[in-house]
C-alpha cells in the first residue's frame, strides 16, 4: 500500500451535486502530486477531503496505513496552505507558527527551536514579531508555508496558494515551493488551475475534469500523450489547435488536407489536435495559414491566423523571424506529432 | 488655512450641540456647590458656590432611605456591581450564543436566532410580573443575583456578535482546525481576540443599560442595602416631613453628579476600543 491511498472516493453535496466521482489514486511517500483542472472540477473538494474539511460520501482514504475517513482534521497530521493563506490576523508571525505546536502540548523550548528553524528555512526570521497585516504577499505566503512546515506533518496540502500573487512573485514562489519540497521531502498535494504551475511543480499530475481524474502521469507523459480531448486542450500553452476531420481507412481528411497511414482503426468523425509548437514552415506544406495576428514574445512568436473557416489557429515560430500580418504561411506537422480524438467521446484514437 | 463658510456653520451647529449636552451638567454641578437656601430663593446657578465639600460629604456619608440604613456610597457600589454583572454576563452569553448560532450549523440556527431577536419586542417592563414571580420563587429577591440574572440575555448583542462572526472567513476556522484547535480553543484563541473591540463596545452599552435600570431594582428590592443609584435619586432625599425642612436640592444635584461618574469612567477607559469597534474591525 502506498503512502496516501484514495479508494473510490465520492463526494455528493447535500443539494445533490456530485463533486467527485469514485476517484481512486495512490500517492507515494515524498511525492509531489498536483491536481489540475478548471474551476469547479472537484480538485479542491478532493484535497479538502484528504484534509478532513469535507466529509467523504463514499470510499476510503488511507494515510500512512491508517484509515482516516472518520478521523478529525486536527488528528490527521496534515498541514494545509490556503489560497488566502488564512493567517491568524491577531497573532504575530511567531505565534502563527507556534499555535499548532502549542495545541499539541509541545514544550516551550522545543517550539521555539522548531519555529526558529522553520523561519530560517523560509527566511522570515526578521518578521517573527510582526502581525500578518504588516507583511507583503510573498512574506505572508512564506508564513503560511512555515506554519505547515513547522509541524512536520505527514502530508502538505496546497490549495491554489499562488493565485493571489503577482505574476513575477508567483514564478519565484513556485520555484521556492519546489525546492523546499525537495529539501524537506514531505509528501505534497498541490491544487491549481494553472497548467504551467502544474507542469513545473509536479512529480505526477492528475488532470481532473467534472469530478473525474481524466489522466494521471508525469507532466511530460501527459504533455506528450494526452488521452483525451480535454487533457490535450488543458495541458500545453498556448493551447492545442483543434480541427474537425474525418477518419476513414487510416486516412484522415480535414478541411483542405489529408494525412495518410494513420495508426488507428477508428472510422468516423474525429477531432484533430496539433500543438502550435509542432508545426514547421515548409514549402508545399499541408496547412496554409493566413496570418492575422503576431504576438512577439522575444524567444518565439505566436502567430494566430485562419485556415479556410477555422479561426485563431496558432503556430509557434522561432523568435528571430519576422512574420507580417496578411502573409500566408505554408506549414507542415512534425512527424507523428498530431493527436486524433473521437469527436463524440473525446477519447484518443491514435 | 482658509476657513470656509460651510465649516463655520458646521462648527456653530456642533457648538450648539455641545452646549445642549454640557450645560445641564454644568448647571447641576454649579448648583450642587451652593446652599439649599440660596437655590430655593435664587433658582439654579451657573456659577460655583462654596459648599462643595460640605454637600458632597453629606451625600456620600449621610444615611438615607425610609429607615435611614443606606448611604449614597453603598448605592453606587450596588449599581456598579449590578451594571458590571449585567454587562459582563450579557457580553459573555451573547458572544457564546452567537458562536453557537454561526458555527454549529444545525438546522434550527436561523429560526432560533429570530426567536432571540424578537425578544427585543418584549423588554423587561413588559414581562416584569412573570420575571418577578420567577425570581421570587427562586428566593432571589434582595440579592445581587436577583438584580442581575433576569437581565443577562441580550438579543442586540447576540445580533452584533453574530454579524461579526459571519464576516470571519471560513479558512480561518479550517486552518485552526488543522492546527489542532477544538471548539473551545477556537472561541478563546480566535473569536474573542478578534472581536475585542466589539466586546468593548458592547460592554459599554450594556454597562450603561445596567446602570440606568430603575423599575427592576425598584420592584426587586425591599431591603435598603440593595438599593441602586437610580432608585435612590427618587427616594433618598424625599422629605419625610414635608413643609418642615427645606428641600435638599443642592444635595440632590451633588448626588446626580456623583452618579454619572461610574459610567463615564467606563467610557473613558474603553473609549479607544469602543470607537474602533463601531467603525472598523481588525481583520
Amino acid at each position: 500500500m502506498s503512502f496516501l491511498d484514495l479508494k473510490n472516493v465520492t463526494k455528493i453535496y447535500p443539494n445533490g451535486t456530485k463533486a467527485v466521482h469514485e476517484t481512486s489514486l495512490s500517492i507515494n511517500e515524498g511525492e509531489f502530486m498536483v491536481f489540475v483542472g478548471p474551476s469547479g472540477c472537484g480538485k479542491s473538494t478532493l484535497l479538502r477531503m484528504v484534509a478532513g474539511l469535507e466529509d467523504i460520501t463514499e470510499g476510503d482514504i488511507n494515510l500512512d496505513g491508517q484509515l482516516i475517513n472518520e478521523v478529525d482534521p486536527s488528528e490527521r497530521d496534515v498541514a494545509m496552505v490556503f489560497q488566502n493563506y488564512a493567517l491568524y490576523p491577531h497573532m504575530n508571525v511567531y505565534n502563527n507558527l507556534a499555535y499548532g505546536l502549542k495545541n499539541r502540548g509541545i514544550d516551550k523550548e522545543t517550539i521555539e527551536q522548531k519555529v526558529n528553524d522553520a523561519a530560517k528555512l523560509l527566511q522570515i526570521s526578521d518578521f517573527l514579531q510582526r502581525k500578518p497585516s504588516m507583511l507583503s504577499g510573498g512574506q505572508r505566503q512564506r508564513v503560511a508555508m512555515g506554519r505547515a512546515i513547522v509541524r512536520n506533518p505527514k502530508i502538505f496540502l496546497f490549495d491554489e496558494p499562488l493565485s493571489n500573487l503577482d505574476a513575477k512573485l508567483r514564478i519565484q514562489m513556485r520555484l521556492e515551493i519546489k525546492k523546499l519540497q525537495q529539501k524537506v521531502g514531505v509528501t505534497s498535494i498541490f491544487v491549481t488551475h494553472d497548467q504551467v504551475e502544474a507542469m513545473t511543480l509536479a512529480d505526477r499530475l492528475a488532470v481532473i475534469n467534472n469530478g473525474i481524474i481524466e489522466q494521471l502521469g508525469t507532466p511530460i507523459e501527459i504533455y506528450n500523450n494526452p488521452k483525451s480531448l480535454f487533457v490535450a486542450g488543458f495541458i500545453g500553452s498556448p493551447q492545442m489547435n483543434f480541427l474537425d476531420a474525418n477518419l476513414n481507412n487510416k486516412t484522415l481528411s480535414a478541411e483542405n488536407f489529408e494525412i495518410k497511414n494513420i495508426d488507428s482503426d477508428y472510422n468516423g468523425e474525429v477531432t484533430l489536435g496539433i500543438r502550435p509548437e509542432h508545426l514547421i514552415e515548409s514549402e508545399n506544406g499541408l496547412i496554409n495559414l493566413k496570418v492575422e495576428l503576431v504576438e512577439q514574445l522575444g524567444s518565439d512568436n505566436l502567430v494566430y491566423g485562419q485556415i479556410k473557416n477555422i479561426k485563431d489557429f496558432c503556430y509557434r515560430s522561432p523568435g528571430n523571424q519576422t512574420i507580417k500580418k496578411g502573409n500566408t504561411l505554408s506549414l507542415n506537422i512534425e512527424e507523428n506529432k498530431y493527436y486524433i480524438f473521437d469527436k463524440s467521446t473525446g477519447k484518443r484514437v491514435n | 488655512m482658509k476657513i470656509k463658510p460651510l465649516q463655520i456653520v458646521a462648527h456653530i451647529i456642533l457648538i450648539i450641540g455641545v452646549l445642549l449636552m454640557v450645560l445641564p451638567i454644568w448647571i447641576s454641578f454649579a448648583s450642587s456647590t451652593h446652599e439649599n437656601v440660596s437655590i430655593l430663593t435664587e433658582g439654579m446657578r451657573f456659577t460655583l458656590g462654596d459648599q462643595f465639600s460640605r454637600n458632597y460629604n453629606e451625600v456620600l456619608n449621610e444615611k438615607g432611605g425610609w429607615s435611614e440604613e443606606v448611604t449614597a456610597a453603598k448605592m453606587f457600589i450596588n449599581s456598579f456591581i449590578m451594571a458590571l454583572g449585567i454587562a459582563t454576563l450579557k457580553v459573555a452569553i451573547s458572544a457564546m450564543s452567537a458562536y453557537a448560532l454561526v458555527y454549529y450549523r444545525f438546522k434550527l440556527a436561523v429560526p432560533i436566532f429570530w426567536l432571540i431577536f424578537i425578544t427585543l419586542l418584549v423588554p423587561l417592563e413588559v414581562r416584569i410580573f412573570p420575571s418577578y414571580k420567577i425570581v421570587s420563587d427562586l428566593g432571589l429577591t434582595n440579592s445581587y443575583t436577583g438584580l442581575i440574572l433576569p437581565l443577562v440575555a441580550s438579543a442586540t448583542a447576540t445580533f452584533f456578535f453574530r454579524q461579526f462572526y459571519k464576516t470571519i472567513p471560513d479558512e480561518l476556522l479550517e486552518s485552526a482546525k488543522l492546527d489542532g484547535a477544538n471548539a473551545w480553543s477556537f472561541f478563546i484563541d480566535f473569536l474573542v481576540p478578534l472581536s475585542k473591540t466589539m466586546i468593548a463596545a458592547m460592554f459599554i452599552f450594556m454597562f450603561v443599560y445596567g446602570y440606568s435600570q430603575y423599575l427592576w431594582p425598584l420592584i426587586m428590592t425591599t431591603a435598603e442595602e440593595y438599593w441602586t443609584v437610580v432608585m435612590g435619586m427618587k427616594i433618598i432625599y424625599t422629605e419625610s416631613y414635608e413643609g418642615v425642612a427645606l428641600p435638599r436640592t443642592a444635595e440632590r444635584f451633588a448626588y446626580i453628579i456623583l452618579s454619572m461618574i461610574p459610567p463615564v469612567l467606563v467610557v473613558v477607559f474603553l473609549q479607544k476600543w469602543f470607537i474602533k469597534g463601531l467603525i472598523q474591525t481588525e481583520k
